[in-house]
């Protein structure tokens, strides 16, 4: 491309948190994160934003470390791309639901940069990852000129485009809860095609099995209303049952309950309203299959 | 030409354009840069219909960097009531297409057009461009454009005396249509629907045009005709054709969509007014809004058969999308509907609908496949009522040599039974299928074409070969012109090379469209090298001193025969070269025609489908084209024409459509949600090609490039049918629209 006429883009890649979030505060609306940049170059191209400053992330080391926490859960930076979280050794094992939304989104190349943390603060409701990492219980670890909060993943986005971080804000990290044995996750996504395309629904379903039942859940939907949505109805369906059709056709009774869609040129609200059924059924089995179902 | 000898043709050579292509050097139109160089932007309407009260470009003038404005008034104007035809085209909507004139059509129309300095510079100039315009209401679908109270798009058209939006009309007739219908046992009628799609060629249009002071123009684009370039920029710009030169850049795809120009012009006089060359290059974005789809359709079709399976009368009704100016394919949809079956009583008629959307331009086949789609559902349901196979049904219909079209011909030899019958032996036919999967079998037919070629084949001083040709290469010309010249001339295919000339060094060539690049260019490359091979071996016999009919030209090499046999060693085409100053000059020819026999092409597919009934979601499991392809001079890049074809149905079949917003405007202008398949949606997709060949051409060739694309969606359609019950007639069979077709009892049925 040849230069820009309106402004020059800044471009810094601070090594450390503290001068980012200076940077970033300073700037004062006029600077953006850039994680994998997949969501972020598009939009500049396409002409939606102009940044004055861009603020690379990915040489801030909390942001692009995979660790175990003591309680035996995992640490994932916000800029870790997909790609690399895929070459860790157990964590596809523990959060298989986690790993496969991440890796749904584009393509190889995409997921060799794009972000669970970009994923999310993009803030669309069709985010592929964000489904599967509420389902998890994952809180986020956000750092801001006013010091450091952890908050629930659900808590982030507030509508299409928007994150209830506040300004100069950066999300650090993502935290996934220890897991009980027979555990597991799953996440699906409708799309027309077979890759390449903005989910029409998503679901994320995280259950723990014991002796046939499912002993605890958490259901997810993406792309079904302004945000992402966490569906606790869905949950208590599937909770103390085993997984049979009953049961299942209430959870999916209440995932059509919680969808608030919209007709738009990627679906209709009646074809969206279903396939959250559908897909919430499917889902489970796979997680339970992955549980071991016993 | 003997196939046991044939050591090139039907050889899968390896690809002259290929090194290039994976090592990122190919020059595609947008690689082209000059010293100077400044860009050009088009402002397009944001409205699908008003009128232009006034357009100010004092503001975008001022703009530090601007160089020169473009509006309507640059481009000659052609008026209204004076056709003036250039292949499918006519300039009196071609001028309108490339600048708004007196109102803007669509969303995407080009309103003005601004160089400056750099790109950012002429997009800053464009949104200063002050247009007054009132808007008018806007018809998009042809239901709404050919209703009585439809808002009138050119007021010069008439239909039936009164104001109208249909544009032009055709009808094809055979026999006697009522009689045909009364001997029928069984009628079956059905309205069918299809979307505009998009060739969705990966390379956006682009140019770059550099006009000297003195008026010389050159012109470096992405086209399927250089000529076809020349020629409307010359009328659109009033420049004489000698004066302009069109380089045709490596193409980047085109199945049709690059036999229009849009920017040419523009950057033509942008370049004029500045002095300047000037760039332009099309975002996604306006490809998708603003250059040719293949038109959107609403058909009738009616096929009445005996209880034993003969076809006795056909009638077909197709009105066509022709986009905001006149010139859909209806001689395509009408002509080819019925044109592979031997059918006594047919009438086949067309109607061009302009309504507010971008104006269509050529899509592989153009038309055909909206004819077949509604024509090859209609035989399934024949096939079903009669409990005749779909794939007999078609056999005991099928045209033969001796058939008389309805569009006109009476067919020479063509291999179409040939392919239902390779169909009906494939192991494809009786694989078995699971719960909710399916077979659907259609056929299909596209005219070909001949017209004009020239080619130069050149001897080098070292003995090897240059040949020239005048068609941009978008299916494997070059490759298959290496294969046949080398196959003549008796050398390697790798001692040819074979460029593509511009308009300046090789002679008047007509369009890389209708099939008919190979069919043509290796008429006139036949004879060139023929031309070329009596001219060595009158130079062996020169240097031995006797008669030219007494050498014969073997393996690449001159021999003496008959009484001289043995008499002299033979003599290499580089032995001849080294030799040629001293035997009479350069050894070459050139030949240029307007070639015929171009006889048409057929087609028979089968697809299996599995519906994922849950979601609606359709997938290609297995699909099988089995054509007539002449002969296969290159069998890889057919097998690749076929492939393509089949592809490129599935997805207009299943999921591609433009979605437009209340306010007219296209709401999908991109690949993420104008959703052509990609590549893991499908299944390998085989080819059985079948060699029938066709006997008014040398070595046998007939077009293989448009038929591939005809029968695609019938057979999904008539697959979709056969694992769920349900049949669909309207087009895109996408998720929504299967899940809210299947209902409860369809399913139990269809299990
Ligand atoms: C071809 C293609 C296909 C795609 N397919 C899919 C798909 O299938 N599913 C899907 O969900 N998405 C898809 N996307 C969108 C995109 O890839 C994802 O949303 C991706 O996860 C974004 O991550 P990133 O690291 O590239 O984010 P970036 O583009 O770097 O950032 C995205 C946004 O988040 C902000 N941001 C990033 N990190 C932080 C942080 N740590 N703190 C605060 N703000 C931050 C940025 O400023 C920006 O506004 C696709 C994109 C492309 C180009």
């Amino acid at each position: 491309m040849t230069g820009s006429l309106m402004t020059d883009i800044r471009y810094l890649a601070p090594h450390t948190l503290d001068e980012a979030v200076s940077a970033y505060a300073d700037a004062a609306g006029a600077a953006r994160i850039l994680a994998g940049g997949t969501d972020l170059l598009v939009q500049m191209r396409s002409g939606m934003i102009s940044p004055g400053l861009i603020l690379d992330i990915k040489k801030i080391s909390e942001l692009t470390e995979i660790s175990e926490t003591p309680e035996g859960g995992f640490r994932v930076g916000a800029a870790v791309s997909g790609a690399v979280l895929a070459e860790h050794p157990t964590f596809g094992k523990v959060w298989p639901g986690v790993l496969e939304a991440l890796n749904l989104i584009g393509s190889t190349q995409i997921q060799g940069r794009a972000s669970a943390g970009g994923n999310l603060c993009n803030g669309s409701p069709a985010g592929d990852s964000v489904p599967a990492m509420i389902a998890a219980g994952a809180t986020v670890t956000v750092q801001g000129p006013g010091g450091r909060r952890d908050i629930p993943v659900e808590a982030v986005p507030v509508g299409p485009g928007r994150t209830n971080l506040a300004p100069g804000e950066i999300l650090v990290s993502f935290t996934l809860p220890p897991r009980a044995p027979g555990s597991s996750d799953a996440y699906l996504r409708m799309i027309p095609r077979t890759e390449m395309d903005i989910a029409v629904v998503g679901c994320g379903v995280n259950l723990s099995m014991k002796d046939g039942v499912c002993t605890a859940a958490r259901v997810a939907l993406g792309a079904v209303a302004p945000t992402v949505v966490l569906v606790e109805d869905a949950a208590k369906a599937l909770i103390g049952s085993k997984l049979d059709d009953a049961a299942l056709e209430a959870a999916a009774t209440a995932c059509r309950a919680a969808c608030h869609p919209i007709d738009d040129k990627r679906g209709t609200i009646v074809y969206r309203t279903k396939v959250a059924g559908v897909l919430l059924k499917r889902t489970a089995g796979i997680a339970a299959d992955r549980a071991g179902r016993s | 030409m003997n196939e046991m000898t044939n050591s090139w043709i039907g050889k899968s050579t390896i690809r002259p354009d290929g090194a290039d292509k994976v090592t990122g050097r190919a020059a595609y139109a947008a690689d082209t840069n000059m010293p100077g160089m400044i860009w050009g932007k088009v402002l397009r309407s944001p409205h699908p219909h008003a009128r232009i009260i006034s357009i100010d470009t004092s503001k975008a003038e001022a703009l530090a960097g601007v160089k020169a404005v473009v509006t309507a008034k640059d481009i000659v104007d052609f008026p209204v009531d004076t056709p003036v035809p250039l292949g499918i085209q006519d300039m009196r909507w071609m001028c309108r297409n490339v600048m708004a004139r007196e109102k803007a059509l669509f969303h995407g129309h080009p309103i003005a057009a601004v160089a400056a300095t750099t790109e950012a510079i002429a997009a800053e100039a464009c949104k200063l461009i002050e247009v007054d315009y009132e808007v008018l209401p806007w018809a998009i679908e042809i239901e709404d454009a050919i209703k009585p109270d439809a808002p009138i798009l050119h007021d010069f058209i008439q239909f039936e005396g009164k104001p109208s939006n249909i544009a032009g009309t055709l009808e094809h007739k055979l026999g006697d249509i009522d009689a045909g219908f009364a001997k029928a046992d069984v009628v079956i009628e059905r309205d069918f629907n299809t979307r505009p799609i998009h060739q969705g060629y990966i390379e956006n249009h682009a140019c770059l045009v550099s006009v000297a002071s003195d008026g010389r123009t050159t012109i470096w684009s992405s086209s399927q005709g250089q000529f076809m370039v020349r020629a409307m920029t010359s009328f659109l710009t009033g420049l004489p054709q000698s004066d302009i030169r069109a380089i045709p850049a490596e193409i980047g795809g085109g199945f049709g969509g690059k036999t229009i120009i849009y920017l040419e012009p523009l950057a033509t006089i942008l370049s004029k007014k500045s002095g300047r060359p000037v760039k332009m290059v099309m975002t996604r974005e306006e490809v998708m809004r603003a250059t040719g789809p293949t038109s959107g359709s609403m058909s009738t079709v009616r096929i009445g058969a005996t209880k034993d399976g003969k076809i006795v009368a056909a009638q077909g009704v197709f009105y066509l999308q022709a986009g905001a100016l006149p010139g859909s394919p209806i001689r395509g949809a009408a002509g080819c509907a019925f044109a592979p079956y031997d059918i006594p009583n047919v009438v086949s008629r067309g109607f061009d609908v302009v309504s507010n959307r971008s104006k269509v331009a050529a899509y592989r086949a153009p038309g055909a496949p909206i004819g077949a789609h509604a024509v090859e559902c209609v035989l399934d349901e024949l096939a079903e009522a009669l409990n005749i196979d779909p794939l007999d049904l078609r056999i005991r219909n099928a045209a033969r040599e001796g058939t008389k079209a309805a569009h006109g011909p009476v067919y020479p030899r063509i291999g179409l039974l040939e392919t239902m019958e390779a169909a009906k032996a494939h192991p494809h036919y009786k694989a078995p299928l699971g719960k909710f999967q399916g077979r659907g079998v259609a056929s299909g037919y596209w005219f070909n074409a001949g017209g004009e070629s020239s080619a130069q084949v050149n001897i080098t001083e070292d003995g090897n070969v240059v040949v020239t040709t005048g068609h941009p290469d978008v299916g494997g010309s070059r490759a298959a012109i290496a294969n046949i010249a080398a196959e003549l001339l008796g050398i390697d295919y790798r001692r040819v090379s074979v460029l593509i000339g511009d308009t300046a060094t090789i002679g008047y060539s007509n369009l890389t469209g209708g099939s008919r690049v190979l069919f043509a260019s290796a008429m006139v490359v036949t004879q060139s090298a023929e031309q070329v091979i009596g001219q060595l071996k009158a130079r062996a016999a020169k240097l031995w001193g006797i008669e030219a009919d007494a050498v014969v030209w073997e393996n690449g090499e001159a021999r003496p025969s008959g009484d001289h046999t043995g008499n002299f060693p033979t003599m290499t085409l580089a032995e001849i070269a080294a030799k040629a100053t001293a035997t009479g000059g350069p050894i070459g020819a050139g030949v240029q025609l307007n070639t015929t026999g171009a006889e048409g092409g057929f087609s028979t597919h089968i697809c299996d489908v599995e519906v994922d009934v849950d979601l609606g979601i359709v997938r290609v499991i297995r699909y099988t084209s089995f054509q007539d392809v002449g002969r296969a001079i290159h069998p890889a890049y057919v097998e690749g024409q076929i492939q393509g074809g089949a592809v490129q149905g599935i997805g207009w079949a299943l999921n591609e459509e433009y979605i437009y917003n209340a306010k007219g405007q296209v709401d999908n202008p991109s690949f993420l949600d104008y959703r052509m398949p990609v590549c893991s949606d499908m299944p390998m997709l085989d080819a059985v090609m079948i060699e029938i060949p066709n006997p008014k051409h040398p070595q046998g060739v007939r077009g293989v490039g448009e038929v591939p694309l005809v029968p695609v969606m019938a057979a999904v359609a008539n697959a979709i049918h056969d694992a769920v019950g349900k049949r669909f007639f309207s087009l895109p069979m996408s998720p929504p629209k299967v899940l809210e077709g299947l209902d409860e009892g369809t399913l139990q049925a269809a299990e």
